[in-house]
């Protein structure tokens, strides 16, 4: 964190230079399902990163004597590609890899129900495909999506951003430039279901004060996040509605889909079971498994 | 970390009755530290080493300088990096092989209390711009575990940075560096501590002994400055932590690292 003044990051009015405003989140775009194979999959992109989560498990562990007999374990591998950043990265896991696979996996482990699944390994795919200024929570973010699109349940989603101190003030969500000439960085990992912190580093210079204000405003940026996650998630199951939807009449339909349960079992078409998905699978990380769990 | 660390149920009732009751299981406060020491200079073939021990937790940090390139973003700045190891030497659950990832998350986050703080100026270890300058290696070796290694290992490695002395050098003509025998002290600007607050239950303990840090569901390190900056911050584990006691345990740990830094200081006068 070099926090020299040489480029003027923030102007009179308090916009920055991609003319956000300071507590404003860059472009978020997550798609979900983007990894066939995969369990559950997602694609985040904010700002300039592109971010591609994997999830797959729950499955056997190997080796075996890394089991934990009482619950899974949560895997999770960042890893940045060669092309992602400006001069190109040594494909060998660097140490900071492995530190952010280990704070992202402590992070999930702790919203997972992680007991429904003794002597099992869930494993998290991160892959950057190019970088921005705050992969590790921008992959958080993905993580978790992927995570509910696997189905495994959890206490809630985790959404995640970081804030930074730009001239001593608190700012949301830095992108590379501030990133690398802001004095402090503070990602957070938030469950605003539980209202809950799983995740929180920080470097640079803050005061007491500053560091306040910024874990504020990385909460309240979390929270808009958690917003874009859940219609996410929902935004799947829409479209599975107008896939399976189009041959139907819609009109006719309509007040059956209502009501699938008191239907003649011959009429009942395989769309509608699809169609009920979203009520059974889509409130399941956030509302049903809190309540399990308390 | 897995589950290889075992400690029976009934330790762990014990421990946490105990915190109910306030006590600990050997008679300290919640934020009682146990006994430190800090011994400086002692290895002679380091430019600066110390032993730590807080209790019988005993870390070994060594520094050595060595003559290097700089990196390009960065032609005119001295490099500091930071490694540790968790040797089998100092605890049956500890395993020979790579840096694991307890390992290395010691030894980044200890990196980042150092580097944050700018206690050591880089561009006064630019000996010449873009070719030659000093890198220090700072490196500790866990040699007795028993709880607390993040406090320790910062402690531990201010104080071998404090007394690194680097040898004098002399730029010749063909632009090729003459090593003398003489050795000047490394300038150290400011003095930071690391602190780390460990959950139990809902009970926040510092330093714990191995068996109260085997217990504990979360942990955050925090580094301080001697302005009462935050210069680092790390959370661990599993556990969770609500806003407001985030905060709480900012101002607290606040408190506790001035004790820390008087035996830091202690140790360098």
């Amino acid at each position: 964190m070099a926090g020299d003044g040489s480029v003027k990051l923030i102007d009179e009015k308090g916009i920055r230079l991609d003319g956000r405003k300071v507590d404003e989140l860059r472009p978020v775009n997550i798609k979900i399902g983007v990894i066939k194979n995969a369990d559950g999959s997602a694609e985040i992109r904010m700002g300039k990163n592109i971010i591609v989560a994997a999830v797959y498990g729950p499955r056997e562990l190997h080796p075996k004597h890394r089991a934990l007999a009482d619950r899974a374990l949560i895997q999770c591998f960042y890893r940045m590609s060669t092309f992602s950043v400006s001069d190109r990265k040594s494909p060998a896991p660097s140490r900071r890899e492995k530190e952010i696979s280990l704070v992202i996996s402590n992070a999930l482990a702790s919203v997972i129900l992680t007991e429904k699944y003794p002597r099992t390994t869930i494993d998290v795919y991160l892959q950057v495909l190019q970088a921005d200024g705050g992969t590790r929570t921008a992959s958080l973010t993905a993580a978790s999506v992927a995570l509910a699109d696997a189905g495994i349940p959890m206490k809630g989603l985790i959404a995640s951003v970081a804030a930074g101190l730009i001239n001593g003030q608190a700012v949301l969500d830095l992108f590379d430039i501030e990133d690398q000439k802001g004095s402090g960085d503070l990602p957070l990992g938030y469950c605003p279901v539980l209202d809950e912190i799983s995740l929180l580093q920080l470097d640079g210079v803050f005061t007491v004060k500053q560091f306040e204000d910024s874990l504020n405003i990385a909460i309240k940026g979390a929270k808009d996040l958690y917003e874009i996650q859940r219609d996410a998630l929902k935004q799947k199951y829409t479209d599975i509605r107008a896939e399976v939807e189009v041959p139907e009449k819609p009109k006719v339909e309509k007040p059956k889909a209502e009501e699938p349960k008191t239907e003649d079992p011959k009429v009942v078409p395989k769309p509608v079971l699809k169609v009920e998905k979203p009520k059974t699978e889509d409130p399941k990380p956030s509302k049903d498994d809190k309540k399990e769990v308390e | 970390m897995g589950d290889k660390y075992i400690i029976s149920e009934i330790e762990k009732d014990h421990i946490l009755s105990l915190l109910e009751q306030k006590k600990r299981i050997d008679g300290r406060t919640f934020d009682g530290f146990r006994e430190i020491k800090i011994e400086t200079n002692f290895v002679e073939k380091a430019e600066g080493s110390a032993v730590i021990t807080v209790g019988d937790t005993k870390i070994i940090v060594g520094v050595k300088a060595t003559l290097g390139t700089p990196y390009p973003d960065s032609p005119e700045s001295g490099v500091i990096t930071t490694g540790a190891e968790l040797s089998p030497i100092a605890s049956p659950y500890f395993e020979s092989g790579p840096p694991s990832n307890a390992a290395i998350e010691l030894a980044r986050v200890t990196d980042r209390t150092i580097r944050e703080s700018h206690c050591v100026d880089l561009s006064k270890l630019c000996v010449v711009p873009e070719k030659h300058v000093w890198i220090l290696f700072i490196d500790f070796y866990v040699l007795n575990h028993d709880g607390n290694l993040f406090d320790a290992a910062a402690l531990g490695a201010m104080a071998a940075l404090a007394t690194t002395k680097i040898p004098k050098v002399k730029v010749l003509d063909d632009g090729s560096i003459e090593m003398l025998d003489e050795k000047e002290p490394l300038k150290i600007d400011h003095h930071p501590v690391a602190v780390t607050c460990y959950k139990i239950d809902k009970y926040k303990i510092y330093d714990p002994n191995f068996k109260e840090e085997r217990v504990s569901d979360s942990r955050i390190t925090i580094g301080f400055d001697e302005e009462d900056r935050i210069v680092a911050l790390q959370k661990g584990y599993q556990g969770t932590y609500k806003p407001a006691e985030i905060m709480e345990i900012v101002r607290e740990s606040l408190n506790v690292s001035k004790t820390l830094r008087k035996e830091l200081m202690k140790s360098l006068s």
